[in-house]
């Protein structure tokens, strides 16, 4: 019997979400294997003083079955014929759609210094909320992955992943549901008739929780190919292989 | 002349109050401020977008340098007024209506202003007819509309229509960009051209309104 907490809110702390400088020049187009300038890095630094300044990380995450799930993922009917999100919710353990945000006040700001003609500032800035937000969603995932432990869900070859509207054959007008049944508006988070979350910093979708095994697919999804970054193969990776968890 | 050379320099420096020191003297010394703009100022940023597209530099560079350059331009701004400088061309950009995403657009627009033309950013969830409204009033002849969302793309296409229907086409072009779009979509919704990039922007506007550089 699943215990009583179908439903978190957490605020998260800054610091667990401030990206390492590497991380956000490569985001801004540095390649790795550059050593950038010394005023590049300066700029990253200021940049993610000012992100954790201004960041005030919050998720949420709510339980759901999969029979809710089918209901939320078929959305306004737009969805790839075939997908991993639905091919591996149906063999979860468990899920739960979640959102995080890092908040209103960054997006105000990079608009500002937009507008005070400091673009690099801005667009650093920009690139840090970016990634904060990612953060955000691996740590909320992190948490509802500890709570399944403590419930004694999650077995040792266990993990988790987590899919977006919008990613992987989920059309972003599956928002419209998600929103329905996570009501993530008690964080702060509202949903436009574009689908556009606001504030533009946040991340919605389902966690996937279930055995290693259920999360390996090829990548030859229609959609596959017009991606541009095949960032599952990472997270697929750290499932499967057990890869140190950076900001668990 | 060595100063103009200076202030290019301080461009690709990234280098604000130098550029702001040589743009003043130039202006001290008397000299035209077309010829500030022309050879200080829009020659820099030149040089900084050869080197962006080689990839020698990147965004955080050409960042750097366009500070740099509104650092100067703001100092030679009442000049031109005064002198009735001519930009290059009027250039009409925004996200479309629904789309709150504005970090692709401004890089555009800065490199577009790098290139000596003027921007009129109408900023974020801009509507059809506010574009082709402001692109006439304003006697710009190319509009160029942003989306980050697949949802918000076939916005780009009431542009084109209302374009068309007003029969401002071939004189009003549209050009589009966004991380969801392609060639492909933008000769689909009948667009003059899909610029991926502020570079991009750059040459297709230059090309379209017969600018050399």
């Amino acid at each position: 019997m699943m215990p009583a907490a179908p439903r978190q809110i957490l605020p998260i702390e800054g610091g667990a979400v401030v990206s390492a400088v590497a991380t956000v020049l490569e985001a801004q187009g540095v390649p790795a294997d550059v050593t950038p300038n010394r005023r590049t890095v300066e700029l990253a630094e200021d940049a993610a003083r000012m992100f954790q300044r201004l960041a005030r990380p919050i998720g949420v995450w709510a339980s759901i079955s999969l029979a809710d799930f089918a209901g939320v993922f078929g959305g306004e009917g737009h969805n790839a014929p075939e997908t991993p999100v639905d091919q591996t919710a149906g063999r979860a353990d468990d899920l739960a759609l979640f959102a995080v945000t890092v908040g209103d006040a960054l997006p105000s700001r990079i608009a500002e210094l937009f507008a005070r003609q400091e673009p690099a500032l801005a667009s650093m800035l920009d690139a840090h909320a970016s990634e904060g937000a990612e953060l955000a969603a691996h740590h909320l995932q992190n948490r509802y992955v500890d709570w399944l432990s403590g419930t004694g869900r999650l077995g040792a070859e266990s993990g988790a992943l987590r899919y977006s509207p919008g990613y992987c054959g989920w059309d972003v007008s599956g928002q419209r549901r998600l929103f329905d049944y996570l009501v993530p508006e008690e964080i702060g988070i509202t949903l436009r008739d574009s689908f556009l979350m606001q504030p533009l910093k946040s991340i919605s979708g389902v966690i996937i929780a279930g055995h290693q095994e259920i999360f390996d697919f090829e990548n030859t999804f229609g959609f596959c190919e017009e991606c541009s970054t095949w960032a599952c193969r990472e997270r697929i990776g750290a499932v499967l292989g057990g890869m140190p968890d950076e900001t668990a | 002349m060595k100063l103009l050379e200076e202030l290019a320099q301080s461009l690709e420096r990234g280098d604000s109050q130098a550029a702001a020191d040589s743009t003043r003297g130039a202006i001290e010394l008397g000299l035209p401020a077309q010829r500030i703009l022309d050879d200080g100022l829009i020659a820099g940023m030149a040089v900084v977008g050869r080197r962006f597209k080689a990839h020698e530099i990147f965004l955080p560079d050409v960042l750097l340098a366009a500070k740099a350059m509104y650092a100067g331009l703001a100092l030679l701004k009442p000049l031109m007024i005064e002198q009735a400088v001519a930009t290059q061309g009027k250039v009409v950009i925004g996200t479309v209506q629904g789309d709150l995403h504005d970090i692709g657009k401004n890089l555009v627009g800065i490199m577009l202003e790098g290139a000596g033309f003027e921007v009129l950013d109408l900023g974020t969830d801009v509507a059809p007819e506010t574009f082709v409204d402001t692109a006439v009033r304003e006697g710009a002849r190319i509009i160029g509309l942003s989306a980050l969302l697949t949802t918000t793309m076939p916005v780009m296409r009431k542009v084109v229509e209302a374009v068309e229907k007003r029969g401002l086409r071939p004189e009003i072009r549209v050009i589009v960009g966004g991380a969801p779009l392609s060639a492909a979509y933008a000769a689909e919704i009948g667009a003059s051209a899909y610029c991926f990039d502020g570079i991009s922007a750059v040459e297709t506007v230059r090309e379209m309104l017969g600018v050399e550089r």
